[in-house]
């Protein structure tokens, strides 16, 4: 038998990040390699931790309101949302029909601004460069919208306790029916460039396998468990803010490689143009303003709810001691739970389809340090 | 044959030029030529603080009741004020912004009871040190003067 020397060993250990720029921000990937196939990996993150939920302990329950929208900070109105339906909850209020017609708009705008970036840099990391420069365009469409209606264009602080802030200006309407016109083609436009596309497709097909079951054990929501098979979306399983009213579909796939959650993504933003079309037809009048006391204090007790933003199931459990602070402020947030199905989606596969992998989670690691 | 043809006559290449070419006109340019071609940014603008005063009398529309300071999570105002003794009112003496911890979340702006604090659509905001970006009052009435570079 031969002796071991140093050239037998095939084992390298090799560090990802923290300023890789396909890392998508600050997550630092230590990968254990045997030649070029990855035989395990282990996810360091914390970088931009930031104690939001800290934070939450220290601010009154209006005040806290500009800090969650810095958690996703592409889909910052997704998590200002899912905060104000959580202190409605708790207070025992609900936002009129017309505030909820007005942040249905500006959620699903959200959620396409969302997957747009994300089509962009996903498309970027494998190597595709020119989408990123649509989407951008496009996003910017959607942000125009934002700026118009709140002030600022990606921490937004959109929605206040109990319905809106701000009435609608002059146009908004026009502008969101304008956006759908012009929108819906250009995702035809992504579709003839990436598609069909053979490298594209060579890159995404049977990668980064995740089934339904492995889904479920691993508590991952949104598009990646979608592209798995299992029709779980939180607007039609357990809706909010008047989401029952319109009529849309879940988007699902079969195989759960990064392909299908791909397409699973682009089939979603047709149906987020789907349900602004029928929001924006039909906004009723009235307040936009529930009763809200000036000083916000909810009862003793505590409150989780959840709803569907761009990357899954965002929670928000918040324990109320009956003082102007909340208790405990937990966020559950979907990049965090998502990125522990790395590892398995990892194992066994190539170097390369590391990128593609981590492009795929669509995480953000404001969301997932907090 | 006809392939031939096309390959002769680089009909691929006059394919790719065209949809170059159309791209060029003027309504699908989206870059904006930033510093001597400003952006207009949206009436709702949440950017510099500014404090309005009246504008026939010049005096200033706050009436020190705080209520910024105490609606601000960052807690980067601060007002004082002295009583004067003939209106028995406060006068406001000195306001204290720190834009350097601002994140421009429009709460202050909503906490004012007479639209004197407003957040304004100024967007250039950068300075040369950490000072510069604490706004006394007199800044903060007169809003910050950015350079303006010709196009």
């Amino acid at each position: 038998m031969a002796t071991q020397t140093f050239l037998d060993a095939n084992e390298l250990v090799l560090n990802m990040g923290p300023q890789h720029p396909s890392t998508h921000g600050v997550l630092r990937v230590i990968l254990k390699l045997d030649g070029e196939t990855v035989t395990g990996t282990d996810c360091v993150i914390g970088y931009l931790h930031r104690g939001v939920e800290k934070i939450g302990e220290n601010r009154t329950y209006a005040m806290f309101a500009p800090y969650v929208d810095r958690m996703d900070y592409v889909a910052s109105i997704s998590n200002g949302l899912g905060y104000c339906l959580a202190v409605e909850k708790l207070m025992g209020l609900e936002a009129p029909p017309r505030a909820a017609a007005v942040r249905v708009i500006l959620t699903e705008l959200n959620r396409i601004a969302s997957h747009l970036i994300w089509l962009g840099t996903h498309a970027l990391d494998i190597g595709a460069i020119t989408p990123l420069f649509y989407t951008m365009r496009e996003r910017e469409e959607a942000l125009k919208i934002f700026e118009n209606y709140c002030g600022a264009r990606l921490t937004t602080h959109a929605f206040r306790i109990g319905g809106l802030q701000y009435e609608t200006y002059d146009g908004f309407e026009e502008q969101v029916k304008k956006f759908c016109d012009d929108f819906e083609p250009r995702v035809d436009e992504y579709e003839t460039l990436l598609t069909s596309n053979r490298i594209w497709v060579d890159r995404l097909k049977g990668i980064g396998i995740l089934n339904a079951d492995d889904c479920k054990q691993y508590g991952v929501t949104g598009p990646m468990l979608r592209a798995a098979g299992v029709k779980w979306d939180i607007r039609k399983a357990l809706p909010y803010s008047g989401y029952e009213q319109y009529d849309f579909e879940i988007p699902t796939c079969e195989s759960g490689d990064t392909y299908d959650r791909y397409i699973v993504r682009m089939l979603e933003m047709r149906q987020s143009v789907r349900i602004i079309r029928q929001a924006v037809a039909a906004i009723p009048e009235g307040a936009i303003m529930a009763k809200v006391p000036k000083v916000i204090k909810p009862p003793m007790g505590e409150v989780y709810v959840s709803i569907e933003s761009p990357k899954g199931e965002l929670g928000y459990y918040i324990v109320s001691d009956g003082t102007l602070q909340p208790y405990r402020v937990r966020v559950r947030p979907p990049s965090f739970v998502n990125l522990q199905s790395l590892d398995k989606m990892a194992k066994g596969g190539l170097i390369a389809d590391i990128v593609a992998i981590i492009g795929t989670i669509d995480i953000v690691l404001g969301e997932v340090d907090r | 044959m006809r392939k031939l043809l096309r390959t002769i006559f680089l009909m691929d290449l006059f394919q790719g030029l065209w949809v170059t070419f159309r791209s060029q006109h003027t309504k699908n340019i989206y870059t904006e030529q930033y510093p001597a071609e400003r952006p207009q940014v949206a009436e709702r603008y949440r950017g510099a603080p500014r404090l309005n005063s009246n504008p026939e009398t010049g005096e200033t529309l706050c009436i020190s009741c705080d209520l910024c300071a105490i609606a601000c999570p960052e807690q980067l105002i601060v007002v004082t004020s002295e009583r004067n003794p003939e209106t028995r009112r406060k006068d406001l003496t000195e306001f204290t912004y720190d834009v350097s911890r601002c994140m421009f979340c429009g709460l202050c702006e909503d906490a004012c009871p007479v639209d004197a604090l407003e957040l304004t659509q100024d967007f250039e905001l950068a300075q040369y040190n950490r000072e510069g970006l604490i706004w006394d009052r007199q800044m903060l009435e007169e809003g910050p003067k950015p350079t303006q570079y010709r196009s």
